[in-house]
């Protein structure tokens, strides 16, 4: 089946893009990322600060199952915009990884449908192609749940 | 002999996944990569055999130590290693999709 997420990054720059069309509505979707509950659901993490503002912050943990802490990822938060922009930064705490910025745009496509567009800064091309190495670790490493049913599924 | 171990499975472990994220910039030794966690050694070394068994994780003998580093010997361009970041993406925002789909606004 084909993907529904595009992504385009160049060989010689320190950046990549991510772009989603949604079935929903541009609001629904900007929803998704400012309710805490709604964002620890989708990204498998527990959130444990979320201030949905200019100069705001925000900080993710994840726990393994006996509940040590093994992964916290953070970030400010420069310009929000509802239903159309959000410009953060993120970085990995424990972590050689430097920061990187974020540029969120949300278009309404139509009443039920929207689009997102993600364009990540790195700060280096280096930098950047060692994250995308590790694909489970950028973005948080949550996608735990859903790599372990795609495990089950590839049994 | 050793199953061959899955990729996914490897990964879907939280403290795999932060020592790979711990030795993805810098190579290290058993001991180095245990001192980050609570757990205790004989665990930490179980995930490292596992992460070397399904080549995440490549072995280095230095004298008497054994440093660990990042496998990215396949991983030249840019196009060999999005694609798993795609779909990582492409995984996550369908759960937002399906959830949003049902969301119910509070009174």
């Amino acid at each position: 089946m084909e993907l529904k997420t595009k992504i385009s990054a160049d060989n010689d720059k320190q950046e990549l893009t991510i772009t989603r069309e949604f079935d929903l509505p541009v609001e629904l979707l900007f929803k998704a990322y400012v309710e805490p509950e709604i964002v620890a659901r989708w990204m498998g993490t527990k959130v444990l600060k979320l201030e949905n503002k200019k100069h705001g912050g925000y900080q993710f943990e994840t726990s393994d199952d006996k509940g040590n802490v093994v992964f916290r990822a953070n970030g400010s938060i420069h310009n929000f915009i509802p239903n159309q922009n959000i410009v953060r930064t993120f970085e990995m705490e424990n972590t050689p990884f430097p920061v990187q910025l974020e540029f969120l745009d949300f278009e309404k496509l139509t009443d039920d449908t929207s689009k997102l567009t993600i364009q990540i800064i790195y700060r280096s091309v280096a930098h950047r192609d060692q994250l995308l190495q590790l694909p489970f670790a950028q973005g948080i490493n949550m996608a735990h749940n859903r790599l372990q049913e795609i495990a089950n599924k590839l049994k | 002999m050793n199953l061959r171990r899955d990729v996914f499975q490897a990964i879907a472990d939280p403290t795999r996944r932060a020592i790979l994220l711990l030795v993805a910039s810098q190579t290290m030794t058993a001991g180095a990569i245990a001192a980050n966690f609570d757990t205790a050694r004989p665990t930490v070394s179980k995930h490292l055999q596992i992460l070397t068994e399904c080549e995440l994780l490549a072995q280095e003998q230095q004298g008497r130590e054994i440093y660990y580093h990042i496998n990215a010997r396949n991983m030249k361009e840019v196009a060999d290693f999005i694609e798993p970041f795609r779909k990582m993406w492409d995984d996550r925002f369908n759960k937002l999709e399906n959830i949003m789909k049902n969301y119910k606004p509070k009174q």
